[in-house]
């Protein structure tokens, strides 16, 4: 079979996408290189700094355990429920969807404020503690991400069949989930969980609003009294974010088997 | 006693009786087709026996213990569905394993066994491949392996081949019944190619509208249909409306032609019935006059070349006909030719005529079809 030739056009659209991309990218790690100082390129100056800063690290390993945190979260809700929506009652789906639509339209003060009020009575170790308040916030934004994700997933198999076929070979429901519909859905699992990854590590309003400092609140703090290092600590975040987004890529994969997501779309 | 028993079974759907109190009794290591249209309620049986469906009334008993209320992971059925239905993360080999993990036989004894059936469904070579890698026709022998491994009670086959094309079709019924009669298993398929059901089975349950309307060997199904329907829709029928003459004789006329019909005989004079001529038991001659006796006379307008035989179309008095004759005789009997039809007086078959319109066989969906 011959490899089809990209078009020359093509390659241009290519560039101007990179360049959008790059152009800031490639600026802020300029930026990062000048002396505190003096401001004239280049030194690590900037990096250092990051590196030696306690809170840096701090923040962003708080984040990166409420990004965990939200993902183990979700995915342990959604998956059953979409599951059992596709399976039982597929007429909800379209409810569900709407439902899933609220975070995008309720803007995040609004969301905010109504569930401080909503957890005010709760105990401190829940509404005080970042892990019990603002992971409960993160699993309510990442819903539509990972509601229309596993949706996808979801309608890409035929979940009727392989759960009969699994419960007609002794499988129980429990089993039949977690062998055969989880190892089917994983990359919509996984593009669900990249998102909600990325939503925690970047939410700014409503970790500030309810005075949690999470690794965003750090980062504009630098950038209020720090320029440089600001400039450094994103790029370093932005390197951290896709690292931790590849390390996820790479556990969901198992060598020698085309992307179930594709397998069963027939 | 029956190995499988479906006692009075009803299940509706809204206003819809998708079954209407069948009654099925079957022994061990016999091999049952539900054949009929679709909608008539064989895949709903189906889903009854292997619990992915309760009924509203009625039991389904195997080996003498009811199981109507046990949950599908428990009731030992083995499966094959009409859409391929491998686990897709799973190699062909992993498959077949699944049912025996989940009873946890030891890793030699699944071995062996996986290697045994995936043997005995010739695919001892492709262990290795997940469904993606297969054809529909591979997909399907791996699919019949893994409903096997776990040694079901009663193996349940949903249109199992509708979706593969016709070569592999014939050829993978075959190995089907092969290995059910190899393993003296007891067998429900359901099926809406008439052809198939015949082929392979023991018993033939024709279903419509959510009810049997006839089960028998295969041959009974073809030669001694019970009901209009069951006539119309096992192979192809000619059906000539009379009314009895002499039921001493067996006479009866049809549209002004007085035919004899051993079936006829000690019917009441006036008595309305549905004379029922298969196309091979006519007889077909060039016509010279009105014909002799009992025979019908027409015009060939059609034929239809069939391999070994042509088909027919004979425009006549009163009737349309159908007759298969072999294709060199169908030479001498070109379209435009008017002929006489004999009727066989011993192979017609006679039913009650009602006022019940003609029954409607709805259109079977193809492969490709939702």
């Amino acid at each position: 079979m011959s490899r089809r030739r990209i078009a020359p056009s093509a390659f241009v659209w290519l560039l101007l996408a990179a360049a959008y991309f790059l152009v800031p990218l490639i600026a802020t790690f300029l930026f990062s290189l000048r002396s505190n100082q003096t401001g004239k390129c280049c030194t690590l100056h900037a990096y250092g700094w990051v590196f030696h800063n306690g809170q840096f690290w701090q923040t962003l390993r708080l984040s990166a355990e409420l990004a965990l945190e939200t993902i183990v979260i979700s995915l342990a809700i959604f998956v059953p429920t979409v599951y059992w929506v596709h399976l039982k009652v597929p007429r909800l789906r379209v409810v569900i969807g709407f439902l899933a639509l609220i975070p995008f339209v309720v803007p995040p003060i609004v969301l905010v404020v109504g569930l401080l009020n909503l957890y005010k009575g709760t105990p401190s170790w829940f509404y005080a503690q970042p892990w019990g308040f603002l992971a409960t916030a993160y699993v309510i934004l990442a819903f539509p991400y990972m509601f229309f994700s596993l949706d996808a997933g979801f309608r890409a198999i035929d979940v009727h069949t392989l759960t009969e076929a699994s419960q007609s070979l002794g499988a129980s429901w429990p089993t039949t989930l977690l062998r055969v519909v989880v190892p089917n859905i994983r990359t919509a699992a996984l593009a669900g969980s990249f998102l909600a990854l990325a939503i925690v590590m970047g939410e700014f309003t409503i970790a500030s609003l309810a005075a949690f400092k999470t690794f965003p609140i750090e980062l504009e703090y630098v950038n209020e009294t720090q320029a440089y290092p600001a400039a450094a600590a994103t790029l370093l975040s932005f390197g951290i974010t896709w690292a931790a987004m590849l390390s996820l890529l790479f556990i969901g994969r198992k060598r020698g088997q085309r992307a179930p997501f594709l397998a069963g779309a027939r | 006693m029956p190995y499988l028993e479906l006692k009075d079974l009803h299940r509706d759907f809204g206003t819809v009786k998708a079954l209407d109190g069948i009654e099925v009794a079957l022994g061990q290591g016999e091999f049952l087709s539900l054949l009929g249209p679709s909608g008539c309620g064989k895949t709903t049986a189906l889903r009854l026996v292997a619990g992915f469906d309760r009924p509203d009334a009625g039991s389904i008993v195997v080996d003498g213990k009811d199981v109507t209320h046990v949950s599908p992971s428990k009731r030992d059925m083995g499966m094959v569905f009409q859409a391929y239905s491998l686990f897709p993360n799973m190699t062909a080999s992993q498959n077949v394993e699944f049912g025996l993990k989940i009873r946890g036989r030891s890793r030699g004894d699944r071995h062996k066994r996986v290697g045994e059936l995936l043997e005995l469904v010739g695919l001892g070579h492709a262990g290795d491949r997940y469904p993606h890698q297969l054809s529909g026709g591979m997909q399907q022998r791996v699919a019949l392996a893994r409903a096997l491994a776990i040694e079901p009670r009663v193996l349940l086959l949903d249109e199992p081949l509708s979706a593969l094309d016709a070569k592999v079709r014939v050829q993978l019924r075959e190995e089907i019944r092969r290995i059910q009669l190899e393993l003296g298993i007891t067998t429900l398929y359901v099926t809406h190619d008439q052809e198939e059901a015949l082929s392979i089975s023991d018993h033939v349950a024709v279903m419509y509208r959510g009810r049997i309307e006839q089960m028998g060997s295969p041959a009974e199904m073809y030669s001694a249909p019970a009901t209009p329907f069951v006539a119309e829709f096992i192979g192809t029928m000619n059906r000539l409306e009379a009314t009895v003459v002499d039921g001493a004789s067996g006479m009866v006329d049809h549209g002004g032609v007085t035919l004899t019909v051993n079936a006829a005989r000690d019917r009441q004079r006036g008595d309305r019935v549905l004379v029922l001529v298969r196309p091979e038991t006519l007889e077909l001659a060039p016509a010279n006059g009105d014909g002799g006796p009992n025979t019908l006379v027409g015009d060939v307008v059609t034929q239809t070349f069939l391999g070994p035989v042509t088909r027919l179309k004979i425009v006549g008095r009163g009737a349309d006909l159908i007759a298969d004759v072999p294709t060199a005789k169908a030479a001498t009997l070109p379209v435009g030719t008017r002929v006489t039809a004999t009727l066989p007086a011993e192979g017609a078959r006679l039913l009650e005529l009602t006022d019940e319109p003609r029954p409607e066989i709805p259109e079977e969906p193809g492969p490709g079809d939702p």
